[in-house]
């Protein structure tokens, strides 16, 4: 027999079904416990609003008053959990320890208080009404048991042992059922009512999450703006008076006579040389400027040049990347290869790039051999690598079997571009 | 004995551009206009006409490629003129631009820093002006440390594809066979060999042609 997921599904299956399975005792359950924390509900309620408009004059009672919400949100979580009982699962939201540690940056959610109040007022002697059916519709069909014991009086009807007590519990036979499917309705619409009014607006989230996304992008992007301003700062600053620097140290070159002087001038143009070449090293690490000039195929092909382990090049491109993915995959492939020519003892690579619907995917494999891991939590090399492409909605991932073959693989969403 | 020739430098570095037209003038040559960006050359180069034009890659408005599109333009408008460009980093992605922008010779493409080097600078300057295709050694140098497995280079020796390399760097045949130890004979004949091997016609100027070759890969 295959089960309901919730007692809204058993109650649309067949009868036996329903009346066989779990979800009339939940219901029953459901109801049965809200009278409780229902009268519970109103004495604090009119307490607080007692109190609270009593003192409100002094202020004190505005304090008092805004302990309702925290009630409500009491209540929210209780009733959450609660709605297992008719619906399989509990509805999500904040757990009470993750509320008290929000504390009062969390907005009044009006939403839980009315349904508090309903709760108090309405609901709770609805249910009680409900239970009460069900359990006089039990009792009578126990009638005749019951009326050989004692007097039995039920709803001014003073139940006599033999016929009349079979008689009672033939007319209650058949409202068992019935009143299975009442509490059944009943204990669906309340739970329903509760999950609307107490889950979290799917909106809200969904805005949420939007906002949250948006800015890890714009985090990501000032992050590229900030590398590209320190690249050009060195390459229009600094490197270009380097490079004046041994353009007057050639000249003096060609003015000092033979000697000692000569020599130190020759050291001074080396050294100047060496510091343009570090330099220069140090640029292209932060943001190569062939890639701004001419995309990724172009950028990659460089590094593969300047790679010690014989790189092979395939990028399928028809026009330029969106400027994060470029950077992104351009430092995946420098990140890679660096990795290839240090530890994997490859003697080949091979740098695959191409688009798929909306897509664009790159995998750099070596034949070197593996055992290759990412290390998110250094929050180096390829590990933040990952976290920058996670942040452009793309992941980044690295197969490498003891043995070999090393396969770093990223995808990231390019779609419109 | 050097020829004096009559020079127009775009640069859009100040300290790069005083630097330049200083060592220029040092070298007996004239440098007629020193502006700082592409379409000041292109409107100098026209008025002008001079023997040479020595300009940065990257220049104003977009810092991109501008003096490599300025250097194709003014080759193609103006044969006669030879182009030296200069950029600030090894780019391979630029050169075959460049090359094909000439495919007769007269440009240069040299690394900054070798305008350091003042000697061979000027040098490189005489023989862009004399016709030659002069490509930065350390350009090369990164060029030849790409291993191909196909392609028409693949069927030169390796002694061949050193002499290949040095050509590319714009050496005559006995410069050559300094650098390696050799007889100027023994490099002819292996400069025979590379021609034969790559197919290239005696129409052409064979020596750029196979330089071209090289450089594509």
């Amino acid at each position: 027999m295959t089960r309901t997921p919730d007692a809204w599904a058993a109650l649309r299956a067949h009868p036996w079904r329903y009346l066989g399975s779990r979800w009339p005792w939940g219901a029953l359950a459901y109801l049965l416990t809200t009278v409780p924390i229902g009268i519970v509900m109103l004495v604090v309620l009119l307490g607080i609003l007692f109190v609270g408009a009593l003192t409100a004059v002094v202020v004190v009672g505005l304090v008092v008053l805004a302990g309702i919400p925290v009630l409500a949100g009491v209540l929210g979580v209780l009733e959450r959990a609660r709605l297992r009982l008719v619906q399989g699962a509990p509805a999500s939201g904040m757990s009470l320890r993750e509320r008290l540690r929000a504390g009062r940056r969390l907005p009044v959610s009006w939403p839980e208080v009315g349904y508090a109040f309903l709760v108090a007022v309405v609901l709770w002697p609805l249910d009680a009404l409900v239970v009460l059916a069900v359990f006089v519709s039990v009792t009578l069909i126990l009638a005749p048991l019951l009326a050989t014991v004692d007097t039995f009086v039920m709803l001014g009807w003073e139940v006599e042992p033999g016929p009349e007590a079979w008689l009672a519990a033939a007319i209650a036979v058949p409202a068992l059922p019935l009143a299975a499917y009442v509490v059944g309705v009943l204990a669906v619409a309340q739970a329903a009512l509760a999950r609307q009014l107490l889950s979290p607006r799917d909106a809200e989230l969904a805005q949420a999450v939007a906002d949250l996304r948006r800015s890890r992008v714009d985090l990501v992007d000032a992050f590229e703006t900030e590398r590209r301003r320190i690249e050009r700062d060195l390459h229009d600053g600094v490197q270009q008076r380097l490079v004046a620097l041994t353009m007057t140290l050639g000249s003096a070159e060609l003015d000092v006579p033979e000697g000692p002087g000569l020599n130190l001038v020759r050291q001074a143009h080396r050294q100047a040389e060496e510091a343009l070449e570090e330099l220069r090293t140090t640029v292209r690490g932060i943001h190569p400027r062939v890639l701004a000039d001419h995309g990724l195929a172009a950028a990659v092909h460089e590094i593969a040049d300047r790679s010690l382990v014989p790189v092979t090049v395939e990028i399928r491109l028809d026009e330029r990347l969106p400027a994060p993915v470029e950077t992104a995959a351009y430092f995946v492939v420098s990140e890679a290869l660096t990795n290839v020519a240090r530890h994997s003892g490859a003697r080949r690579a091979q740098v695959h790039g191409w688009r798929r619907a909306g897509s664009f995917i790159l995998a750099v494999v070596d034949d070197g051999q593996g055992g290759a891991v990412v290390d998110r939590a250094s929050g180096s090399g390829l590990a933040g690598l990952a976290v920058r492409l996670d942040a452009l909605g793309g992941d980044l991932r690295v197969t490498s079997p003891t043995g070999g073959p090393t396969e770093v693989r990223m995808e990231a969403p390019c779609a419109g571009n | 004995m050097r020829r004096q020739l009559s020079v127009v430098l775009a640069e859009d570095a100040a300290l790069l551009r005083e630097g330049l037209v200083g060592i220029l003038e040092r070298a007996g040559h004239e440098v007629v206009a020193a502006v700082s960006d592409a379409e000041a050359l292109l409107a100098y180069v026209a008025r002008e006409l001079p023997d040479v034009v020595v300009t940065d890659i990257r220049m104003p408005p977009t810092h991109t490629d501008e003096g490599l599109r300025a250097a194709a333009r003014i080759r193609a408008e103006h044969p006669g003129i030879a182009v030296m460009v200069l950029s600030a980093y090894v780019a391979e992605a630029y050169v075959p631009e460049l090359l094909d922008s000439a495919p007769h010779g007269g440009v240069g493409y040299l690394l900054k820093d070798r305008v350091g080097h003042v000697r061979e600078f000027l040098e490189s300057l005489d023989r862009v002006a004399a016709g030659e295709t002069v490509v930065d050694p350390q350009v090369v140098r990164q060029l030849l440390g790409r291993r191909r497995d196909d392609g028409p280079l693949a069927r030169l020796t390796e002694r061949e594809r050193e002499v290949l390399a040095l050509m590319a760097e714009g050496r005559t045949n006995g410069s050559i066979a300094q650098e390696l130890v050799v007889s100027e004979a023994a490099v002819r004949k292996h400069v025979g060999n590379i021609f034969i091997k790559l197919r290239l016609d005696a129409g052409s100027d064979r020596r750029v042609s196979a330089v071209l070759a090289y450089l594509r890969g």
